[in-house]
């Protein structure tokens, strides 16, 4: 058995375990607090802001960061870039788990988070986006736990299952890239019942082309994000494959970053023409979007190139997490800073310390069960008896 | 933001012509970026 599969090198109770252990007691005193108190003591939701933190950090960005399941899946199995198989697993799982903590984090934010399978009972069908995104969301969830069912069952020894997994993974993968192009622009459009409430930066009738062109940067750099955290924390449960193939997947993702970014540039340059836009961009708001465009987006689409073309794979982690933090700047200027921009000073919504605490929650739960994975797992090796099979 | 447009179509007018020059201005960049980004591949 090799070191990998056996856990060997396992650390004891450390920093990490206790910080986390902290957090996650908080948290269940939050969870208790929320389910017996409301919405209205624990956060500053209003009628102006019915969506607030949750949504915009844990939901957006969340759905957006997980979108490295399907732009891997699609460039290995759909595109035959086999050079990036290492990078599956990985991102499949933390597809998996981004889209688990955004349903977590949705029965918090829900008022009456029993009613969450509603839309698919009593709803607008297919005049309604938010129907959409519920269902997308759902039967995606599904494809990843099925998806990353092939990897539970190699741990599990379950060959049976596994290979009558690996028999239709072309099929999820493809059900993936269909979901997620469906569900990553819906939640751009969920904006659009709102042009009054939006500035006009913002708003725009090709927000869920942006959302989803921006979605698949986020993808690509979070999977070099990851892969690179991986690398640094969890060295030991990776096998030569994975570091040899560590420097193909950060240069090869981070050149088709540079360009996804660039065409991503282009069109909202393309957005401010066709809605003729110009004009705001000398406003207060326009300092903030051109810092969003220009430093978050623009800038990192030309390291990234210059850090590919140059084989630099240093600059293109820190590149990677610089556009990460573009898309959350991003996401957090469509559903709280530029919304309601036309209130006064006074009526603006700033999350409650008990929303960060759940926020903060939310993401502590998520790394712990990555790492829950990732050292029980085959994800950052291959699983000895299942080699060149998959 | 504006408000020098007296009609839907001076608006329209305004607007559209310039988005196909920002197009056509996209399509040569883009294509340069491309050039930029690949050139050293085959080294």
């Amino acid at each position: 058995m090799s070191d990998q599969e056996t856990g060997k090198g396992r650390s004891s109770l450390g920093p990490f375990h206790i910080i986390t252990g902290l957090i996650l007691l908080f948290g269940v005193f939050l969870t208790v607090y929320r389910f017996t108190q409301g919405l209205g003591p624990m956060t500053n939701l209003s009628h102006e802001y019915p969506w607030g933190l949750w949504i915009g950090f844990d939901l957006l960005c969340g759905v957006a960061l997980a979108a490295g399941g399907f732009v891997t899946t699609a460039a290995c199995y759909i595109f035959g870039l086999k050079k990036y198989h290492i990078a599956v697993r990985p991102a499949v799982l933390t597809a998996m788990l981004g889209y688990l903590l955004v349903v977590i984090a949705l029965t918090y934010d829900v008022g009456r988070p029993w009613r969450l399978p509603y839309p698919f009972v009593v709803q607008s069908g297919t005049t309604s986006v938010l129907f959409e995104v519920a269902l997308c969301v759902m039967i995606y969830l599904l494809t990843l736990i099925a998806e990353y069912s092939q990897v539970a069952f190699e741990w599990l020894r379950m060959s049976v299952a596994r290979s009558m997994v690996m028999k239709v993974i072309l099929f999820l993968t493809v059900l993936g890239v269909i979901l997620s192009t469906m569900h990553q622009s819906s939640l751009g459009a969920l904006y659009l019942i709102a042009p009054s409430k939006m500035h006009p930066l913002w708003y725009s009738a090709y927000i869920p082309v942006y959302f989803f062109v921006s979605s698949i940067v986020a993808g690509l750099s979070m999977v070099i994000v990851e892969m690179s955290l991986a690398r640094r924390f969890m060295r030991r449960k990776m096998d030569e494959a994975h570091e040899r193939g560590y420097e193909d997947v950060v240069l090869g993702f981070g050149k088709a970053a540079a360009f996804v970014l660039a065409g991503y540039v282009s069109l909202k340059v393309l957005g401010l023409a066709v809605e003729n836009d110009w004009g705001y961009l000398v406003t207060g708001f326009g300092g903030l979007f051109l810092i969003e465009l220009l430093g978050f987006f623009a800038l990192p689409a030309y390291v990234f190139a210059v850090a590919a073309r140059e084989r630099r794979v240093g600059l293109v982690k820190w590149t990677a997490l610089w556009a990460v933090l573009g898309i959350v700047l991003n996401r957090i200027n469509v559903s709280l800073i530029a919304y309601n921009w036309n209130l006064s000073v006074g009526e603006h919504y700033f999350p409650g310390w008990m929303e960060f605490g759940l926020t903060i929650f939310i993401v502590t739960l998520g790394l712990v069960l990555y790492r829950y994975c990732v050292t029980r797992m085959p994800v950052l090796y291959e699983h000895p008896e299942y080699t060149d099979t998959h | 933001m504006q408000d020098n447009f007296h009609t839907l179509y001076d608006f329209l007018l305004h607007s559209e012509g310039t988005s196909y020059i920002v197009m056509g201005l996209v399509l040569v960049f883009l294509f340069c970026f491309w050039l930029f980004l690949t050139q050293r591949d085959e080294d």
